[in-house]
């Protein structure tokens, strides 16, 4: 099939189209500029949530019983569940479905996992990619899992709109894994697994310190009990979810929220290209060497080494 | 560019627990560099079959130790003929007798691996199928 033909399927609402498409991109392949053009048009009108926390927290349940939840509210949800690649044979094991054997079956609900692929924020490469793949499909909410980051991958709330960060009791260590970046991040914070001991403890650490940490903040992210195996508490997550939602809309955050995503995607991509280009340069890689040798030799200092580099920029095309 | 991911779902149908053969395949496999998808225990063939269409795997691997292998493959055959998906390559592994492994072939299942196979031998297997189907 042609590209086009995918992108007509697509249009038709086709799962497996969706699905082809979503490989060619996350393949980086020939025609992912095409697709990302015409997906690019289109995203927007999705509602994006981000689940973060530590590996087995209870990430994928949660998003198991959220999903079947959301169902009775909006048909269309689509699931993006990251998990580490090996740094040893770069193959992966995508676990996260097991958590999610209810929605196999769900019409509407379209499950994708990714493997990081030697990523190290937290997600695959090209996780955004796909959540604008499956909001020009048609899905109303996108849930992205991370890969159940430690303490300073963050990047997940720049994706979303709302981040959700989940705790365990035996996430440990009490304070000191709260007081790490994930507390910064957090628009809704959860402590799943309260049927276990120390849950309540857990609880209300998390409490005080977001209490003190979002004073000045007009959004104050509320802390959940939860259960997910057990179906506790995902009725409250839900309710909170649709206040920050609110909470967004009132105060016009929202596009504020998603046009900051942009320019920060802009900057970063601009200067990888600029990276790129002066790289390439032969009289910028020629001119790098003398002056290795120049500041290895002590002729010069890194200082100057760098302002003779930076004469060279203007001459890259 | 990056290369093709082979992505494979191995899935483990049936009301039976023997989950075991199921697992060692899935993490041999990713220690081989596949991506690996495992779904756990009590798949129907409805779930495989939508799990591999959007997950958009290249190979399907059934664990059947139950016996029920007769019914499970071809009915995701069928699945997948129903679904325009025939594409994705369908094999396994577990207790089939060798009668019933000739007919399953006939009906165009893939290689079917007896217990005691070495991870290797399913590797190789893979790497052979792809090579076929880059050079069609
Ligand atoms: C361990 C075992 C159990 C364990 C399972 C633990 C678990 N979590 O897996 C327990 C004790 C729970 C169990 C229970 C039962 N078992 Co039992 N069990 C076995 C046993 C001894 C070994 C299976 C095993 O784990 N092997 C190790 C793994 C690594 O090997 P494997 O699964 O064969 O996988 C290899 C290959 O087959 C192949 N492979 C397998 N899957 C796949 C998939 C792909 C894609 C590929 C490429 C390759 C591949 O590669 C693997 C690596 O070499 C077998 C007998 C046997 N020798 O096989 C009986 C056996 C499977 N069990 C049997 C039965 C009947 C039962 C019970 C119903 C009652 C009973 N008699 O005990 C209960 C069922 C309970 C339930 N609800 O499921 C029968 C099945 C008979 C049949 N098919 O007609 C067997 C054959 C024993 C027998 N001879 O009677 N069992
Ligand atoms: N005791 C208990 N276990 C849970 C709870 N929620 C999830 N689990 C279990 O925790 C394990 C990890 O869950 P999973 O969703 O895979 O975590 P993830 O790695 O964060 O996605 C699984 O065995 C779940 O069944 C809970 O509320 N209580
Ligand atoms: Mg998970």
């Amino acid at each position: 099939m042609t590209i086009k033909e995918y992108l007509k399927k697509f249009e038709e609402g086709d799962e497996r189209a969706l699905s082809k498409i979503i490989t060619i991109i996350e393949n980086g392949y020939e025609e992912s500029k095409e697709i990302l053009e015409y997906i690019g048009k289109r995203t927007g009108k999705a509602y994006r949530i981000g689940i973060t926390g530590p590996q087995g927290s209870g990430k994928s349940t949660l998003i198991a019983k959220l999903a079947k939840r959301l169902l009775s509210k909006f048909k269309e949800i689509g699931i993006i569940a990251c998990d580490p690649s090996s740094p040893f044979s770069f193959g992966a094991l995508l676990g996260d479905r097991i958590r999610m054997n209810e929605l196999f079956l769900e019409k509407g609900i379209f499950i994708r996992s990714m493997a990081t692929r030697g990523s190290l924020n937290g997600l695959a490469y090209k996780t955004k990619e796909v959540a604008d793949i499956l909001d020009a499909f048609g899905k109303e909410i996108i849930i992205i899992e991370t890969i159940g980051v430690g303490q300073v991958e963050v990047e997940i709330s720049n994706l979303v709109d709302t981040t959700i960060v989940v705790f365990v009791p035996e996430s440990g260590d009490g304070i000191q894994v709260l007081k790490a970046g994930l507390t910064e991040i957090g628009d809704i914070f959860v402590v799943n697994k309260s049927d276990r001991i120390g849950a309540d403890i857990l609880f209300y650490e998390l409490k005080n310190l977001i209490e003190m940490s979002y004073q000045n903040s007009k959004w104050k992210p509320p802390v959940i009990l939860t259960q997910a195996v057990n179906n506790y508490g995902i009725e409250e997550l839900e309710k909170e979810i649709i206040n920050h939602y609110n909470y967004l809309i009132e105060n016009n955050l929202l596009e504020e929220k998603r046009k900051k995503a942009v320019i920060r995607e802009l900057v970063n991509n601009f200067e990888n290209e600029i990276l790129k280009i002066l790289w390439q340069s032969e009289r910028v890689k020629k001119l790098f060497e003398k002056v290795v040798e120049e500041v290895w030799e002590k002729k010069i200092t890194i200082e100057e080494g760098v302002k003779k580099l930076i004469k060279e920029v203007k001459y890259v095309k | 560019m990056e290369k093709k991911k082979i992505k494979i779902l191995i899935a483990k149908p049936g009301l039976d627990g023997h989950d075991r053969g199921a697992k060692v395949v899935a993490r041999g496999l990713r220690d081989a560099g596949f991506e690996v998808i495992y779904t756990g225990l009590h798949q129907t063939p409805e779930m495989i079959v939508n799990t591999a269409i959007q997950e958009d795997v290249d190979i399907i691997g059934l664990s059947i130790l139950s016996g029920a292998h007769m019914t499970i493959f071809p009915e995701v055959l069928r699945l997948l003929k129903e679904k325009g998906a025939t594409d994705i390559h369908l094999f396994g592994g577990g207790i089939i007798p060798d009668e019933d492994k000739e007919k399953l072939y006939q009906m165009g299942v893939g290689k079917l691996f007896d217990p005691g196979t070495k991870i290797s031998e399913i590797v190789e297997y893979i790497n052979n199928l792809f090579k076929e189907k880059v050079s069609e």
